[in-house]
Order: C-alpha cells, then sequence, then structure tokens
C-alpha cells in the first residue's frame, strides 16, 4: 500500500494538517503536500480511469507531466475539471472527485472496453462510424459522448466566483524555470545589470536537484539553492516569481506567464490567476527535463510509476507507493530511487537493468546495500489489476518468455531523460537528435530569431540536454551571460561553482521492453496513458500507411490528451520510426504548441468579465433613458433607446405612440451618438468636394447640406448632414456606426494621398450632446424656452445657429431626419442631462415624447429616408438608390466616382431602390426575397429583388416596405411576390419610397 | 446659466490604489505644425507651461500642454478658461493654418494615487510602467484594456488617466477593478 512514513517529506509540515475529501471520504494530508502525494499518503492510489479503455489509473508522476491523477476539483461556481493532481497544493476544505467512470471509481462498466480492446486499435472509431451515415448523428455520437471524456463541463448556469487579471511586464532577461540552472542562468544575467524576472511554475525553487543529490560548490543543493535565491532577492534588477509557468513563447519576445496566485488558498483576497504578458529582449528556458516511461506490458497498472516521481514523493512528501518496489531502468538514474527507498527502510527486491553491461558507482553502491541487479533483463509483463501484484521478468532481448517472477507493489521505470523543449519550440527553435542521451535536444545556431534575424531564445541546463549537476550548471551560467549580452548588458565570463556527483554509465535507448515482445504483450505497452493509446496501436498506424508522425498523432490520438504527450512523444515517435524502418530524426516530432499546460480561460479573459465584459458607451442623457424604464439597442458599442414602453406597453405599442406623437406634437431624441467630425483648413473645402459625392465647397457659412460618402470602390459608406462653420471649417455628421471609421478613412486619405493639402480634422462627437426635438411644436417649445430667435426667417430649413436657450449654450441645426418639423440642439455635454431635462419639463404641456430608434426608423421611411446598414450593405451604390439627385454633375472628381462609371455598376439590370406596399397592408419580412420565374443552376428560385427596410406604419396605419427590385423605378404599380418563411408569398405593389409628405412641407414650416 | 457636470461627478473608489474622477477639466485640442516656432511659442503661451518634448506632459497646477502626435497637442487648463483659452491662441495663429478646439466635455479624467499607481496601470496598458522606463513627466496615448486612453505621471504616487467621456463609468470599473485591495502585484512600489 502507499503512505505516509513516520518521518521524511522536506516540503510538508507535519505540525500543521489539513482536511480534504476525495470522492466525499474525508482525509488529511500536511501543508506542503500536493493532492497527489495527500492521496498517496491516504492509500488512494487509484485516482482516475483513462479515456478509452477505462483502466484504473494512478500517478505515474509527481508534476506538470502527470496524464492520469486528473479529478474534478472544487463545488458549484469554483467547479473545475481535468485538474492535475500533482501540481494542486493541498489546502483545507478542498474537494476532489474523481473521473471517467460510472457507477464508481472502483466498479466502472466502461472498464469492459478494455476486454474489447482487441476490436477497438487505432483508428477503429474512423473505420467503424464512417457507415452508415445517417447513425453518426443519432447513435453512434450520443453513444461516444457518453462513454468518452474525462472531466465533467461546469453547470451551465454556474458562473465563475473568482476574479483574474493581466500584467504587462518589460524585461531584459526572462529566465523560465527556478530550478538550478535557472537560478544559475538568472545570477549571471542580473549580474550585468540587465533586468531579470525569473519564473518557477512551482511554488518550490531548486528543481529536482534537492531531491537528486549532489553538491554545489561544497553545498547540498538546497542549501545552494536557498543562498541563490537570497542573492537573487536581494537585487533590485531581480524580479523573481513562483506558481508562475512560462506558457509560451511567441514573435518578438513577447511571452506569457501564468501567475496561480490562489489557488493554494481559494479564501485569500485578490485575484486567482494572472497572466504575464511580458516582452523580454532575451528568453532563457531553464525547463528541465522530464522523465520517460518504458514500454512494456502492464506499464499502465496503478503502483507503476516513474522512478523520478517515486523519489519525488519519498524525499519531498515522505510518501511511499510500496512495501517492495521493483525499479526497471535503461541507465543509471533509477539507481537513485532503488538507494532512496533502501535507505528509508523499504524493500528492493530487484532491479531490472536493460542493459547487459549494467550500471556503474550507483549499481556498485546498490548491490553493496544488498540489492539483487539483473542485468540485461526486461519485464515481460506487470501483474495485478487495480494495483501491482509482481513482475514477470524476461530477457530483454528475447520475446518475452518469463524467467522469473517477483513479488512486489510498486515499479519503478526509467527509460531515460527528455530535455523539455516546448518553449524553445514554441516559436521555431530547431531540435537535434541526441543519441548518446536518446532525447531531442535545442540546434546550436537554429534559435527562433526576432525582427532582425537575431535570435532571442536560449536554453540552459537540463532543458539543453546537460543532464550532470556540473555540466548543465556551467551551461547555465554560461547562457544566462550571453543572454544577457545580447540584450545589450555586459556580462563577466563567468564560471559556475563546482559541482560533484558520481559518473554514471551510458543509457541504452530501450523503445520497448523486451525488444520482441509478442503481440499480446504489446497492445497491454502504454505509450499515452490518458488516451490509452498502446505500442501495437502506433505499429498498426505505420502498417496502414501513416508515415507522418502528425498524421499517426491524430489518427492514433497520441499525444493528444490534456497533457499534450508529455509523456509519450518520444516513446510513440521512437516506435514509429522502428515500425517504419527510419531514424528517429528522420521521423521528427510533433508540432509543440502554447500552452506548456493548460491555463485558465479565466487568465485569458483577464478583468474583461461581467461589467467589464465590453465597455459600454453611454450618452450625456444615458442615465435618464435607464430612469424611464429604457429598452436597449446596442449601436456599436453605444446603448441607444429602441423604445420607451409605459405601463404594460409592450415595445410595438410603445413605437407607435411615438411615432404618433412626434407626427402630432412634439417628440425628443437623443442623438448625441451621431459622429460629428470637424475639418478645418484652407483646404477644408476642396477635401470634402472629394470625400463627399456631392458639391460641399458651394455651401454658404451658416448653411447645412446633406451628403453621401462612398469607398473608392464606390460603395456607399456614409451618409450626413455637413455644417458650414465659416471660411475655413466645416462640422461633418456621421452615422453613429461611422464616427470613428469615418474620421479614420478622413486621415488616411489627408495622410497618404493629399497629405499636402492643408486641412486638419478632429472627431469632436463626445463633446457634445445632440438632442433632436421634432414635431409640429418644437418651434413653440423653443420660443418658450427662449433666448434665440428661431423662427423660420432667423433660422430657416437647412440652417444653424449658435446662440443660448433656457441659459444653455446651443448650437441648432434646423434639419430633419423625420419629414416633422425639427431642431437638433446641440450643446456641451456637461449641459447635456440638464437641457434634456428642461425640454422635458416645458414641453409638457404638448405631451413631449422621448421617443427611441426603431421611432426614429418608423419615421424615416415614412418618408423614405434611406439608412445606412439597411438599404446599403457594401454592395450598394448612391445611383441604386435614386440618389443621383446628390450626385455632383460638375466635379471632375470624387471618391467612388471612377468606379461607379465601370460597366457592371451602370448596368441597367442593377436592383434599385422602390416602394413597397403589400396589397393586404400586413408588414413584409426583413430581408424577404421577390420571387422570379424559373429556377439558377443551384436548383433556386431566381429572384428580382430584396427588402430593405419594412415597418408598421402608425402614421398610414399599415405595412411600409423599401426594397431594390430590378427595374424598379421603372414599374411602378406591378404587383410582386415576396418570400415569406412559412412557405407562402406576399404580393407587394412596387410604388414611391416615399410614403409621406411627399412635398416635404411638413418639415419646412 | 446652468451648471455644467463632469461625467462621474467625482466618483471615487479607494483601494491599494485611490481612484477619482477629477471633475471638470478644461481641454483644447490643437493641431499644427510642430517644428514651427511661431507655431509652438503661441501654445506655449496659451498653455503658460513650455513645450512637451516626444511623448511628454508639461504641467504646472491644472495647466499644462501635452503631447499627443507629431502634429497635436493637448492645452490643459482650468476648465472656464478653455474658450479664452482657444481664442487667445486663434487670434494669435489667426494667419497660420491650425487647428483648436475645446474639447473639454468630450473626455474625462481620473487621478490614481498611492504607491501602487504603476502596478494599477500595468495590469490595464501595455507600457512599461518601471520607474527607470516611466518617469513623471512622461505621457503615453494608448488603451487601457479596451478603450483608448492617455496617461502621465504627476509623481511616482500619482497619475492622471484621460479617456472618452462616454467610457467613464468602464474606466471607473476598470481603475477600480485593478485597484481591489489585494490584487497589489508588489512590482512597482505597490
Amino acid at each position: 500500500m502507499s503512505m505516509r512514513l513516520p518521518t521524511g517529506g522536506r516540503l510538508t509540515d507535519r505540525s500543521y494538517r489539513m482536511e480534504f475529501t476525495f470522492n466525499g471520504k474525508r482525509m488529511t494530508g500536511y501543508a506542503g503536500d500536493t493532492l497527489a502525494s495527500a492521496l498517496l499518503a491516504n492509500d488512494q492510489l487509484l485516482m482516475g480511469r483513462s479515456f478509452k479503455y477505462h483502466r484504473p489509473r494512478g500517478p505515474v508522476a509527481s508534476g506538470a507531466e502527470e496524464p492520469n491523477a486528473l479529478v474534478n476539483l472544487g463545488k458549484g461556481d469554483r467547479f473545475e475539471p481535468n485538474q492535475r493532481a500533482t501540481t494542486t497544493e493541498l489546502f483545507n476544505g478542498l474537494t476532489a472527485t474523481s473521473q471517467n467512470h460510472w457507477p464508481s471509481l472502483e466498479a466502472d462498466i466502461g472498464a469492459l472496453n478494455t476486454h474489447l480492446s482487441r476490436v477497438l486499435p487505432a483508428g477503429f472509431y474512423y473505420k467503424m462510424f464512417m457507415y452508415p451515415r445517417a447513425f453518426w448523428k443519432h447513435v453512434y455520437e450520443p453513444f461516444i459522448r457518453q462513454s468518452a471524456g474525462l472531466g465533467k463541463a461546469p453547470d451551465a448556469e454556474s458562473r465563475d466566483a473568482d476574479s483574474y487579471e493581466h500584467f504587462y511586464h518589460f524585461t531584459d532577461v526572462l529566465v523560465v524555470g527556478g530550478g538550478v540552472a535557472g537560478l544559475m542562468a538568472a545570477k549571471t544575467a542580473a549580474q550585468s545589470g540587465a533586468k531579470v524576472l525569473l519564473l518557477e511554475q512551482s511554488a518550490h525553487w531548486g528543481g529536482r536537484a534537492p531531491v537528486d543529490g549532489g553538491t554545489i560548490g561544497g553545498q547540498s543543493p538546497e542549501d545552494w539553492t536557498d543562498a541563490t535565491l537570497a542573492e537573487l532577492q536581494a537585487m533590485p534588477n531581480v524580479t523573481l516569481r513562483s506558481r508562475t509557468m512560462g506558457a509560451g513563447v511567441y514573435d518578438h519576445g513577447y511571452a506569457l506567464g501564468y501567475e496561480r496566485l490562489t489557488d493554494h488558498a481559494p479564501e485569500a483576497p485578490g485575484p486567482r490567476h494572472r497572466l504575464w504578458r511580458i516582452r523580454a529582449k532575451q528568453i532563457v528556458t531553464a525547463t528541465g527535463a522530464i522523465e520517460r516511461p518504458l514500454s512494456f506490458a502492464g506499464n499502465d497498472i496503478p503502483g507503476v510509476m516513474l522512478a523520478s516521481a517515486m523519489r519525488d514523493y519519498l524525499v519531498n512528501w515522505g510518501v511511499s507507493i510500496g512495501d517492495r518496489t521493483v525499479v526497471v531502468t535503461n541507465n543509471d538514474d533509477a539507481y537513485r530511487t532503488a538507494i532512496a527507498l533502501k535507505k528509508a527502510g523499504l524493500d528492493v527486491p530487484a532491479i531490472i537493468d536493460a542493459r547487459s553491461y549494467g550500471g556503474g558507482a550507483l549499481m556498485a553502491e546498490a548491490r553493496a546495500m544488498g540489492i539483487r541487479v539483473e542485468q540485461g533483463r526486461g519485464v515481460a509483463k506487470v501483474l495485478g489489476g487495480k494495483r501491482v501484484t509482481g513482475v514477470a521478468v524476461c530477457n530483454q532481448l528475447g520475446e518475452g518468455a518469463v524467467l522469473d517472477e517477483i513479488a512486489c507493489d510498486a515499479v519503478a521505470m526509467s527509460g531515460g531523460w527528455s530535455p523539455v523543449v516546448h518553449l524553445w519550440s514554441h516559436c521555431g527553435g530547431k531540435l537535434d537528435w541526441d543519441e548518446a542521451g536518446a532525447f531531442f535536444r535545442p540546434r546550436a545556431g537554429a534559435a527562433p530569431t526576432d525582427a532582425d534575424g537575431k535570435p532571442f531564445v536560449s536554453v540552459a541546463g537540463a532543458a539543453d540536454g546537460h543532464m550532470t549537476l556540473a555540466g548543465l550548471l556551467q551551461d547555465a551560467a554560461e547562457t544566462g551571460a550571453a543572454a544577457a549580452t545580447a540584450a545589450g548588458f555586459d556580462a563577466a565570463q563567468t564560471v559556475a561553482p563546482e559541482a560533484e556527483e558520481v559518473a554514471e554509465k551510458p543509457l541504452e535507448p530501450v523503445w520497448l521492453m523486451p525488444q520482441g515482445a509478442r503481440y499480446d504483450l504489446r497492445m497491454k505497452a502504454w505509450l499515452d496513458y490518458q488516451n490509452d493509446v498502446k505500442v501495437s496501436d502506433v505499429q498498426l498506424a505505420a502498417r496502414e500507411g501513416y508515415e507522418s508522425v502528425e498524421h499517426t498523432k491524430r489518427y492514433t490520438t497520441l499525444g493528444m490528451a490534456t497533457d499534450q504527450g508529455k509523456l509519450s512523444n518520444i516513446n510513440g515517435l521512437a516506435t514509429l520510426s522502428n515500425a517504419l524502418g527510419e531514424s528517429i530524426p528522420q521521423v521528427g516530432t510533433t508540432t509543440f504548441r502554447p500552452p506548456y499546460t493548460p491555463i485558465s480561460m479565466g487568465a485569458i479573459a483577464g478583468e474583461a468579465h461581467g461589467a467589464l465584459f465590453q465597455p459600454v458607451r453611454q450618452t450625456p442623457i444615458h442615465a435618464w433613458h435607464e430612469e424611464n424604464g429604457a429598452h436597449w439597442e446596442p449601436v456599436g458599442q453605444w446603448r441607444r433607446p429602441y423604445c420607451y414602453p409605459k405601463g404594460e406597453e409592450d415595445h410595438a405599442q410603445a413605437v407607435i405612440r411615438e411615432v404618433k406623437a412626434v407626427r402630432q406634437s412634439l417628440g425628443l431624441l437623443d442623438a448625441s451618438t451621431l459622429g460629428k467630425i470637424i475639418v478645418k483648413g484652407p483646404d477644408a473645402g476642396r477635401f470634402l468636394d472629394m470625400l463627399y459625392t456631392n458639391m460641399m465647397s458651394t455651401l454658404k457659412p451658416g448653411k447645412c447640406r446633406y451628403g453621401l460618402m462612398c469607398s473608392e470602390n464606390g460603395f456607399l459608406i456614409d451618409d450626413g448632414v455637413v455644417a458650414r462653420i465659416d471660411e475655413d471649417t466645416f462640422l461633418c455628421h456621421t452615422t453613429t456606426g461611422g464616427a470613428e471609421s469615418i474620421h479614420a478613412h478622413m486621415e488616411e486619405w489627408l495622410q497618404t494621398e493629399w497629405w499636402d493639402w492643408q486641412v486638419y480634422t478632429a472627431n469632436v462627437t463626445e463633446q457634445f450632446a445632440q438632442i433632436a426635438v421634432v414635431g409640429p411644436k418644437a418651434r413653440m417649445l423653443l420660443e418658450k424656452l427662449g433666448g434665440m430667435n428661431v423662427s423660420k426667417e432667423a433660422l430657416p430649413f437647412m440652417a444653424w445657429k449658435d446662440g443660448t436657450l433656457g441659459g444653455f449654450p446651443v448650437r441648432v441645426y434646423r434639419i430633419s431626419f423625420s419629414g416633422e418639423l425639427s431642431y437638433e440642439i446641440a450643446t456641451p455635454a456637461g449641459h447635456g442631462r440638464a437641457l434634456w431635462d428642461l425640454l422635458c419639463a416645458r414641453g409638457a404641456e404638448w405631451n413631449i415624447t422621448p421617443y427611441g430608434t426603431e421611432a426614429l426608423h418608423v419615421l424615416r421611411a415614412e418618408k423614405g429616408f434611406i439608412m445606412i446598414g439597411d438599404e446599403t450593405d457594401g454592395t450598394v451604390i448612391p445611383q441604386d438608390l435614386g440618389l443621383n439627385w446628390a450626385i455632383s454633375k460638375k466635379k471632375v472628381d470624387y471618391l467612388g466616382k471612377r468606379a461607379q462609371a465601370w460597366p457592371h455598376m451602370t448596368d441597367p439590370a442593377r436592383w434599385k431602390l422602390v416602394g413597397l406596399l403589400t396589397e393586404d397592408s400586413s408588414v413584409l419580412p426583413e430581408g424577404a426575397y421577390a420571387v422570379a420565374d424559373g429556377t439558377n443552376a443551384n436548383g433556386q428560385r431566381n429572384t428580382q429583388g430584396r427588402v430593405t427596410s419594412t415597418y408598421f406604419s402608425p402614421t398610414l396605419g399599415r405595412g411600409i416596405a423599401m426594397g431594390l427590385v430590378l427595374n424598379g423605378p421603372d414599374r411602378m404599380g406591378e404587383v410582386i411576390e415576396f418570400t415569406h418563411i412559412e412557405g407562402f408569398t406576399v404580393p407587394a405593389r412596387i410604388v414611391d419610397p416615399v410614403f409621406y409628405d411627399p412635398e416635404g412641407e411638413k418639415q419646412n414650416v | 446659466m446652468s451648471e455644467p457636470v463632469s461625467a462621474l461627478r467625482r466618483a471615487r473608489y479607494a483601494g491599494f490604489v485611490t481612484v477619482e474622477e477629477a471633475g471638470l477639466q478644461g481641454m483644447v485640442q490643437i493641431r499644427g505644425d510642430l517644428s514651427s516656432d511661431a507655431f509652438t511659442s503661441a501654445v506655449s503661451d496659451a498653455a503658460g507651461v513650455p513645450m512637451p518634448g516626444l511623448r511628454e506632459a508639461s504641467l504646472d497646477g491644472r495647466n499644462g500642454l501635452l503631447w499627443m502626435s507629431p502634429d497635436e497637442l493637448m492645452l490643459l487648463c482650468p476648465y472656464p478658461e478653455a474658450d479664452r483659452a482657444m481664442a487667445r491662441l486663434q487670434a494669435t495663429l489667426s494667419d497660420t493654418h491650425h487647428l483648436a478646439l475645446n474639447v473639454s466635455d468630450a473626455r474625462a479624467m481620473f487621478t490614481l494615487q498611492g504607491n501602487g499607481v504603476r502596478d494599477v496601470l500595468a495590469k490595464l496598458a501595455p507600457v512599461d510602467m518601471a520607474p527607470d522606463a516611466f518617469r513623471p513627466g512622461m505621457l503615453r496615448r494608448t488603451r487601457l484594456a479596451q478603450v483608448a486612453a492617455a496617461f502621465w505621471l504627476r509623481s511616482d504616487t500619482q497619475a492622471e488617466v484621460i479617456c472618452f467621456r462616454s467610457v467613464a463609468p468602464y474606466m471607473m470599473e476598470l481603475l477600480s477593478t485593478a485597484a481591489r485591495p489585494g490584487s497589489a502585484v508588489g512590482l512597482h512600489g505597490g
């Protein structure tokens, strides 16, 4: 059984007990435990089930590379699936449940799949579920969804209870990894004066060195780590962050750090995760190495663990995995585990060393301790079901004939070490195959490069393939200094402290154990534990013609689980290369993509959730709308009132009331969102003549003119009223959505094409609150406010004037988008709300009625005014809309003029704007098409037009619409049929688009 | 005459940094040829402060000049004086092509006070806030989270932020969230 030993555990504090539950069972651990170490201390070796076969799974590793020990963590709004027990720090009150099992972890029905594994090989799903086609949706997919998957998705109604944030950081040198190599590299880089940021993903510094032993400068690795950390902490140019993973490296020295602030203390205030968005001149990855499993039958049975992980549990947390541990290895490092276990008083019945030549000094030490060492031997298979009961020993060079069986309850395996090259590779760093170490290591001279073609990533220590303490420290010292130099600092040549450790014999690559294992053994030899990919699956893929490692990955799902193949990658591609008869470097690796381990969605979102999900732009009168029950419509990032329902009114009734009030008496509209752009300079008139289709330079100061703006391709992009302020100055109104883009459009032309014209522009949209006072009583209200002459003579239609109204400084425009007598009053935004309130109060005698965007739309549609975005969609030119009157014939040029002369643009068959009245007075459906005879090449019904705007007109008491129709203006009075979503067609008569006051008398009183 | 109001009427939040909407602030947007001595001396006279350098804020109490772009400056003054400052400038530059507009109502201004001002801004803006990289008197036109903004430091413990008036509520919520107790990063004296 796995258990807590009476002593030991350099990271645990046995004076502080913590309570937690696993599958509802109460357990205790110590401060400093991970969830994995605490579960193991409670003899909870079984932590989950695998993805495909539902095989029982215990932890195989002790850190970020763990594929098996994934749990559902937390409850309710803090529930999170697929959390690695090995990197989850224990806290008081932690609740975890196991995943992917039914009905329980111990008795799982899905585990039947394991007995079906002969008929569930790689590609089974692809082959099986192709036919019959209709079965996929109704039979196969629901079945697979039920049986597959790991953790549960959080409840759809739950809301993340935590907060998250981003943090921008700039540094000369970023060092990722706080092991001895990272500390060493950070130190030499920092000694040059460079700003250094050092990130460590775990809560502890020093990495593996304190567990693995040796001496650094005469000190234990632990003491050296503490001393070096203290030195770094004392340097003002060094920033140290533990619990912060270097998640990804991107172009131009950009890197992401993932800081887990309160995962280990959920009740602490502050954000849970912080995403560091780092710009570094140089990045040093000191990310260490990961031990590889060995591929032998039954290597997934709980109790089989990486040798280094077993050592970690023993030394770091004082936890043993079993009483009798067999060690299986192809290298010397695993002997450290045997020796450590023996020293802790545990039994090591045998070390099975695949190498015929055995190990070096460590082997001698183990033998001297009385441990049996079997050279040239392998594990034929592990015995046991939900946990190990023994191993069958065979010749490594054979097929798996059993020579001996050794009873044990744990197996420590080591297939050698692979440098963690992920961050080096994220941005394009190349790899070389190292024959001696049997691993991929960063290729010297093939680093990711910056905008100047210079390397900006370097690798230090074990991540660079330096597997001895002395070697990795020297490499790290040099790499840190070189990074500082590349960042522009003068780094002294640094010599690393002397390190001592025992000499090791070379590893012998073992990709299958035994090397000639029979099929029944190969199909129990796991490569990818989480996704259930075995040696036999990869070999099958090769036989079926999958030669590319990327294709094999996707076919077998090797390395596609949440651990992204940290343990399985090298073993898998070595298996593939053997099956293909190619060398490992020929086969190559799959692509390493960020993040290194999954990061939370919350960290990516940062502060952008809840009230900060998206900025909402508010006019100065926004609060009044809110207080008066406005139903909101998003318009760009603005919120505008759609209508103001009163009492029991629905929205349609409110709109009818609002429209009638405007037509009959007095309405009020918050038009503040309309764009207002000042264009000033000696060439302003000439500039506007180029921007608008009509002539603006002839406009007199004090007057307004409606104008159309087109793109250089001729399409209508915006419209609005231009007011000439003085000889040099114009104010251009744009649509609400067009303010920023039209301003940018103006600046682009000024800066790139007409850079020598004397024109300045400024977007003053937000300087003013703009209020439209609309309706037959509008003038009476303004006269009641007093302060300026607003008579027809003093302020005629399409004129503007500065003055005061009711004590407010205003600029009043006599313009109308409704067809009624209308004044748009602009006042500095700080006065906006007060002016609105005053208008409401003084207008009460005429039942002044604030109206929203829908009434605005109905009013303009009754008048046949077009709306950008309704009548236009990026393919419509002004000529299509019958706006030829607003296109100057005199001007030599304007933006869009040339394009509008293209044959396609002058084609008489272009659909043109008309009004549409249904025969039964109903409202045409939005976007409905007018059908024509026959069908097109795709068998679809031919069309001859479409609806662009359609409303119920309260003024006319019937539906009205505008639309683009083939030869429309020539077909007045003709009835055509429009589609309806329910299958029938609706007849509508083609009419003039101006439904109300065609002479324009009402607005010109 | 009605009294104008600022976007948030001096809303205030006390976190590890104190965030306050600064109330009404006179602002005149000025565009012109920054390489012309006639133009820059007129602007400097109108503002009562020296010309700022590239990406700098030249400040004297409530008066100041902000470098906004290679052809744009922002004049700061007490709110009631903006029209006068603009008129003075227009009179001096009557024969020089330029633009001067009172935009005092178009924007909102916030003050941040406390040791952690650099940390608060570094959570929201892609700007190097290290004391040796961003010093008092420097200015950045950038973004804070999802909205355009400009900011500068008056001292190592006081920053000022301007943004468009329509997003003042968003900015207040944003700065307050970044200044929430327990969220100090502790990197730049927070």
